[in-house]
């Protein structure tokens, strides 16, 4: 699987973070005993769309919360922008707050509420600005969640498998609005998900996180909007799959 | 602000006649009504004793009484004046160390574990100890009031911060909010829940309480009618004196209910039970 691997587009020896969105050299993360990441590398471009796929355990998540500030990460190993939106698999508004109140929520500006209408209005959710976040169905609020990530004008969207708890319609639909969102506001993206289908129908790259690194690398240049039943559609996907120990 | 406006969209008015709604009423009122008339007849028949089960007609004619002799509203009132100054003293408390225990580390080491302790001594054994204290007046009283409605607020309160969703801090923390705007807008709001059914359980407890102490050297109260009216065999002024203690303790569960209703308007389940209910 590695003669997969793309030469990455640099390789310094130190952390220098110029012209790049995220940069992690030798990540290691360990909880207890198990070791969770082990040396991992990962450069993300501005504006470069990366999924990250990886069986259950393999530690996406682990790197997601780090790069999102939640998890420490050793000095020297991490350098990302501190605008970062992050959107969770749960949609986590507060549910006292009304939808427009969670957009801007920790949002130290003046016109808060035009900025919400804005971001509401562009995530298809102006009619719900005044709802309670509870009374919101999963897709739309999950769109909420989008608008409160983007509100901020992220250098870095961090998106934790935020498909996954919607059913099969509504998330072709909030993958379309993803991209659109994206190719608007172009923030470098890392969307991880388990999804092979998603990770080939949104990303400029996929990476396969396995045993604490990334295993695979994978450059997607087909152009969008991608059609599943495309022959190289299917390539990428058979070779994913395989490389996920799925046999096809 | 809308807030009400969405609740009273929900709500249906109760004033106007709609048949469904009369015949749920009938059902619910049958019971207690069929009790009340069986009671009138055994009383009037002479099957009870007016110095043990006074008819209830007995017990309205009494009660009115009260009223037009001018017996009732000072005693009323200060019985009320009690469990109100009694209950905002405990609540007082309760809070103040429901909030140091639960948002910092510090106040949980030094208040939780004593507070844990005490509270399993059930607080009505406490009165004896309170009259040697602080003599028969009002104080004790109150005191005692405070006291039991502080427990069922500390601990709730306490419970509820530290509960507190994991999942929404982390989205605060995502989001770049300081520890005062966490705490504010997200730990506060998440614990209001449990503070308003520790408020329920204190005002409970605060009546109980106020019950009790009012049965000890009171002068005046409704607890004081009570006992007077023992010493008199005036078994009807008894039974004024529980249906007061039962109409406020109604009442003031009637309003923190409405004060959940107000505060909590965010809680889908909230609306729908108002819904159903109406």
């Amino acid at each position: 699987m590695n003669m997969l691997t793309e030469a990455p587009p640099h390789s310094p020896n130190s952390l220098s973070s110029a012209g790049l969105a995220v940069e992690v050299r030798g990540l290691t993360r360990q909880y207890g005993p198990n070791s969770v990441l082990r040396g991992l590398d990962l450069v993300i471009r501005p504006g470069e769309f990366v999924a990250l796929l990886g069986r259950s355990g393999s530690g996406k998540s682990t790197l997601l919360r780090t790069l999102a500030g939640l998890d420490p990460a050793p000095p020297g190993t991490l350098v990302a922008p501190a605008a970062l939106g992050v959107v969770f698999q749960e949609p986590r508004l507060l549910p006292w707050k009304r939808v427009w109140k969670n957009v801007v929520l920790g949002l130290r500006l003046p016109d808060a509420r035009p900025r919400a209408e804005a971001a509401l209005r562009e995530v298809g959710l102006s009619h719900r600005l005044n709802a309670w976040p509870l009374t919101l169905s999963g897709g739309e609020a999950q769109r909420a969640a989008l608008a409160r990530a983007l509100v901020r004008e992220p250098a870095l969207l961090l998106l934790d498998e935020p498909f996954a708890a919607l059913d099969a319609l509504t998330r072709l639909r909030m993958q379309d609005l993803v991209l659109d969102l994206w190719r608007a506001h172009l923030p470098a993206v890392l969307l991880v998900t388990h999804d092979v289908d998603e990770a080939l129908t949104l990303a400029d790259r996929v990476l396969m996180l396995e045993d604490g690194k990334i295993a695979l690398e994978l450059p997607v240049s087909m152009p969008r909007p991608r059609r599943h039943e495309s022959a190289v559609f299917g390539e990428l996907r058979r070779e994913l799959l395989s490389a996920l120990g799925v046999v096809v | 602000m809308s807030a009400s406006a969405t609740l009273a969209a929900k709500l249906p008015r109760a004033k106007g006649f709609s048949l469904p709604r009369a015949l749920f009423l009938v059902r619910r009122a049958a019971f207690p009504l069929a009790i009340l008339a069986v009671w009138q007849a055994a009383a009037s028949f002479g099957f009870t004793s007016p110095q043990t089960m006074p008819a209830p007609s007995l017990i309205v004619s009494s009660f009115w009484n009260l009223i037009v002799t001018g017996q009732l509203w000072p005693n009323l009132l200060t019985s009320l004046t009690r469990v109100i100054v009694g209950l905002t003293a405990g609540v007082t408390v309760g809070t103040a160390l429901g909030l140091a225990a639960g948002l910092s580390r510090l106040g949980e080491d030094m208040i939780d574990p004593s507070v844990q302790m005490a509270r399993t001594l059930p607080h009505l054994a406490l009165i004896p100890l309170m009259i040697l204290w602080f003599g028969i007046g009002e104080t004790p009283k109150l005191v005692i009031i405070a006291l039991g409605a502080s427990f069922p607020i500390y601990l709730n309160l306490y419970s509820a911060i530290r509960g507190a969703d994991r999942k929404l801090l982390e989205a605060g923390a995502v989001l770049g909010l300081s520890r005062a705007e966490t705490i504010w807008n997200v730990v506060l709001p998440a614990a209001l829940p449990g503070f308003l059914v520790g408020l329920r359980q204190a005002l409970g407890i605060a009546w109980i309480s106020l019950v009790v102490a009012e049965q000890i050297n009171a002068d005046s109260g409704i607890g004081y009618l009570v006992m007077n009216a023992r010493d008199f065999l005036q078994t009807d002024v008894i039974f004024d004196g529980l249906l007061v203690y039962a109409a406020l303790g109604l009442l003031t569960d009637r309003l923190v209910r409405s004060l959940e209703i107000h505060l909590l308007a965010w809680r889908p389940a909230l609306l729908d039970r108002v819904g159903v209910l109406g």
